[in-house]
């Protein structure tokens, strides 16, 4: 592994549960590795650990990332390449220990270590705003607050963004923690009929920036079925686009926003109701 | 809004609306955290200056409303016992005061 390295640290947060953390760091960190960056994935779901998952790398885990901080395991015991690509690693989260063993100087010494070896480190938040969450926040030069079009997300968005302002490290220097918004789970057909809050009403509501709107598809679900990050297991299907198009957004071009909308013509739309 | 145009318009325009409300009143507390905890320990400052009282048995709350918030403050203060015949084992002392009143009591140099 290469040093001297000087890592971005970005936490995957959101508060709520189930609305797609976990999905998108895989995501996201595969789509990294994949432009050329060195990166490395971080689960800091100590207990309930799935981004090994989401990589399809569950049966490789021998040290996690508890041991390291015990002590028990020196960092690269722990962390796994992935077997597709060779610049994507993942340390995991510990499935046995509670999450009182994530220590506030254990994090900060293995963040400073992986700091060195990598260009991203991707941190993996737990739901909620306990230990595991500030902990996973706390070294974060960036956020992605991953949020579902749907009031309760958008309310837990709003409270992590205060944390994210109060608890990080950098909040507490006095400088600021840039967000950014992942809209996820959207389904353009809904919001436009009105039946789901629109991307404009998420926006001006959480007033952040705009990373990315991915949209509702089986091809996340087939993804985590297969372990294999839907950036990697289907490049071209919308979803995979659109976290792709996020990801060149975090690397700072400048692309224009793609809203998803309903792929289907008004003519397949006939047809399909008559074929129903 | 009444249900036809909720019909026409979706369900949307009313998650957006309530979030608005509530995230507003959530951020006004979030921002002072521990504004209920400043409030209680001056007021029971005052309060035990002129009668005893359990400190576990006072209550503060603040109820946040629209355009009204309401702060209420609770304090159980035992009776002293006398020989004849049966008392309330307590009295209650009970503040209410409109949103108006608390806060020009905070401008006031409380918080």
């Amino acid at each position: 592994m290469s040093e001297g390295k000087s890592a971005r640290v970005l936490v995957v947060t959101s508060g709520k549960g189930g609305v797609g953390k976990t999905t998108s760091t895989a995501a996201l960190g595969a789509a990294l590795a994949h432009l050329g960056e060195k990166v490395v994935v971080v689960d800091f779901d100590v207990g309930l650990r799935n981004l090994d998952l989401m990589l399809g790398a569950e049966r490789r885990v021998v040290f996690d990332l508890i041991n390291v901080i015990n002590g028990v395991a020196k960092l690269q015991q722990a962390l796994i390449r992935d077997k597709r690509l060779e610049n994507l690693y993942l340390l995991p989260a510990s499935q046995t220990r509670d999450k009182e063993a994530l220590t506030e100087e254990g994090v900060a010494k293995v963040i400073a270590e992986l700091r060195t070896k990598f260009d991203w480190i991707v941190c993996d938040s737990p739901a909620g705003i306990e230990r595991g969450a500030t902990l996973a926040m706390r070294h974060a030069d960036a956020a992605i607050i991953v949020t579902n079009p749907e009031v309760s997300s958008v309310r837990d968005s709003d409270r992590i963004i205060g944390l994210l302002d109060s608890k990080t490290e950098k909040a507490e220097r006095g400088e600021y923690v840039e967000k950014h918004l992942l809209i996820t789970r959207y389904h353009p057909w809904r919001a436009a009929r009105g039946e789901m809050l629109s991307i404009e009403d998420v926006l001006e509501i959480l007033s952040i920036p705009l990373l990315g709107i991915i949209p509702e598809s089986e091809e996340v679900l087939r993804a985590s079925n297969v372990g294999s990050p839907v950036t990697l297991n289907a490049a071209l299907s919308p979803p995979a686009r659109a976290y792709f198009e996020a990801t060149r957004r975090l690397k700072g071009e400048d692309i224009p926003m793609h809203v998803p909308n309903e792929s289907r013509g008004i003519l397949n739309k006939l047809f399909g109701r008559k074929a129903a | 809004m009444n249900l036809l145009s909720m019909f026409r318009r979706g369900s949307a325009p009313l998650a957006r609306e309530r979030l608005q409300i509530l995230l507003a009143h959530e951020r006004d507390a979030f921002d002072q955290p521990d504004l209920l905890g400043i409030l209680r320990e001056e007021i029971l400052a005052v309060i035990s200056r002129h009668v005893s009282f359990d400190p576990e048995k006072v209550q503060i709350t603040m109820d946040r409303g629209k355009t009204v918030s309401t702060l209420a403050v609770d304090i159980e203060i035992p009776n002293r016992r006398r020989s004849s015949g049966p008392m309330r084992p307590y009295t209650r002392l009970m503040f209410e005061a409109d949103a108006a009143t608390a806060r020009s009591q905070w401008t006031n140099g409380l918080v």
